[in-house]
């Protein structure tokens, strides 16, 4: 349409050679040296990038980039950017990769404007502007996914961390180190009754002596574990309960009178033994004389 | 008219619930249920849950009405097969299924079934000698 | 910024549009990645609600919505009806489940298994509730 509108477009149509050699220079200066197969992947993309620029610049010159003509380039920097992420590049780098088509976008800007200063100033500061807006999504598109990466291993070490022991055939137990919020319980809740049909288990013991704190909540995520071993058909107890614990329940007026509650493992593990129908039985034998 | 078949296992009930229940299936099951536990004098009855993806509010009470309704007719229930996706929506929802007895699946809820029988019989619960 | 990209509307008028809800919410979860246990919770809390607007609303519809702010997504459901409404919001919301024939006994589950939970009702004036799960 309006010539100045899409003089960008212009430009990046006549000088695309010039201004994609001088971007590829300028990306290799700021960063480190790459091996010759992530060169080759360098250089296809920028290419493709520029492509995608210009048939959105075309479409609708150097805009607002949430138009959908600039849809192509913010799936591409998306998709770019947690790429990089994963692949251990870091934050400037991945966004140089924009920041460094500046100079020679403004350099072919230049020869084409050189009697036209007026013009040469608004269009480089609409590429400016365009660049800049371009380089702030790939750094946000980064962030995410480096988020994204640190969330799921957390996730994981979640589920490391609340493992599910079999102590006899029935018989779970499940150690837990460490706080219980509700995020926890969810994983420990999910463990458990997975392991339950899994086992078929009849009883779980639920040990919490590595648990520093039981305020109300933790009492609260208990009891709905309990409450749902229950529903799978397995009868819960709770062992490790220390003396402080156990001040500490009573002060805060928790009831806990529906559910079997032991000071150790061991003692939990025996009454489970017992309930199941286990006899233990402790056998003499006979000693060799020694001498 | 769909219903949910009630099977006869000695001297148990069972229902296999594999549909989505609406409000006359439910009601619909609770008077085939009765009529079946009067017919065939039995003692205990086995909900099988495991196709269930959901159990919300009405199906609570739907079982927890059955249980009622055959403990009545001289007849103990236990529910079974509940997947733990749903057993820990079920506590997250706060429904209490207290009256309401579990098991992990047919095989422990006889064995539930037989244990709680006998502790009525011995209760001296009326019981006709099986 | 909270963006809607995608919705669904569903008429609640007997009980089979219960399920329908129910299993339209369940395709819904399961297509945004939801895993099983916020899939359940999801479909329950609909269910509840759903039943509420039937049962007490006189019929209504409810809304399936994909929701999306700059981190993530989110599916949203809304229930509409424009029943006797309620009157006494805070004590619909803590009835228990045993209490027996009372108003909202879903509510207060609904809200439990939620994210996000909004209700507006006015005597008269009909019901909107409103539920979200972030992924």
């Amino acid at each position: 349409m309006g010539t100045p509108k899409n003089k960008l477009a212009e430009v990046l149509d006549k000088h695309e050679q010039q201004i994609a050699k001088g971007w590829l220079e300028r990306q290799a200066s700021t960063m480190r040296r790459l091996s010759g197969a992530e060169q080759q992947e360098v250089t296809r993309q920028s290419r493709e990038f520029l492509k995608t620029v210009k048939t959105a610049a075309q479409g609708n010159g150097a805009g607002d980039i949430s138009a959908p003509a600039w849809n192509p380039v913010r799936d591409f920097l998306t998709d770019f950017s947690a790429a990089r992420a994963k692949g251990g590049y870091s934050s400037s780098e991945t966004a140089s990769f924009i920041f460094s088509m500046k100079q020679p976008l403004f350099e072919a800007l230049r020869q084409e404007l050189l009697h036209d200063p007026e013009t040469l100033a608004t269009e480089t500061w609409r590429a400016t502007e365009l660049l800049d807006s371009l380089g702030l999504l790939t750094t946000e598109a980064f962030q995410k996914t480096r988020e994204d990466v640190i969330s799921r291993q957390q996730h994981e070490l979640l589920e490391l961390s609340t493992p599910v022991v079999q102590l006899w055939d029935g018989i779970l137990a499940l150690p837990l180190i460490g706080t219980l919020d509700s995020a926890r319980t969810q994983v420990v809740m999910q463990n458990l009754l997975d392991a339950i049909v899994k086992t078929r288990s009849d009883f779980a013991i639920i040990d919490i002596t590595g648990v520093p704190v039981v305020d109300t909540l933790v009492a609260q995520h208990l009891l709905k574990t309990v409450a749902a071993a229950r529903l799978m058909g397995a009868e819960c107890m709770i062992s490790g309960i220390r003396p402080q614990i156990a001040q500490t329940i009573i002060h805060l007026g928790v009831d806990l009178s529906d559910v079997i509650t032991k000071a150790t493992l061991a003692d939990a593990f025996a009454l489970t033994l017992r309930r199941a129908g286990f006899k233990m039985v402790r056998e003499q034998k006979e000693r060799a004389a020694e001498n | 008219m769909e219903r949910i078949p009630i099977l006869k296992m000695g001297d148990y009930l069972l229902i296999t619930i594999q549909v989505d229940m609406h409000d006359r299936l439910a009601i619909t099951l609770q008077e085939d249920l009765t009529d079946q536990i009067v017919k065939h004098r039995s003692h205990g009855v086995l909900i099988d849950i495991s196709a269930l993806e959901m159990v919300d509010s009405f199906i609570g009470r739907m079982l927890g009405s059955i249980a009622s309704m055959a403990r009545l007719l001289d007849a103990e229930t236990v529910v079974v097969g509940m997947q733990p996706a749903v057993a820990i929506t079920l506590v997250e929802l706060g429904l209490s299924m207290t009256g309401v007895r579990t098991a992990l699946d047919v095989e422990k809820g006889m064995l539930v079934l037989r244990t709680a029988l006998s502790k009525a019989r011995r209760n001296g619960a009326p019981r006709a000698e099986v | 910024m909270l963006r809607v990209l995608k919705s669904e509307s569903f008429p609640i008028r007997a009980s089979e549009d219960v399920v329908i809800v129910r299993q339209a919410v369940r395709i819904q979860a399961v297509s945004l990645g939801f895993g099983l246990v916020d899939q359940t919770k999801l479909v329950t809390a609909s269910s509840e609600l759903a039943r509420n607007t039937l049962d007490y609303g006189g019929g209504g519809a409810a809304q399936i919505e994909v929701i999306q702010n700059d981190q993530r997504s989110g599916l949203r459901v809304v229930f509409e009806d424009q029943g006797p409404g309620i009157p006494d919001i805070d004590q619909a919301l803590s009835d228990g489940f045993t209490s027996g024939g009372g108003l909202g006994l879903g509510l207060g589950g609904a809200k439990r298994l939620s994210h996000e939970f909004e209700i507006s009702s006015k005597p008269g004036a009909g019901t909107r509730v409103s539920i979200l799960r972030w992924k």
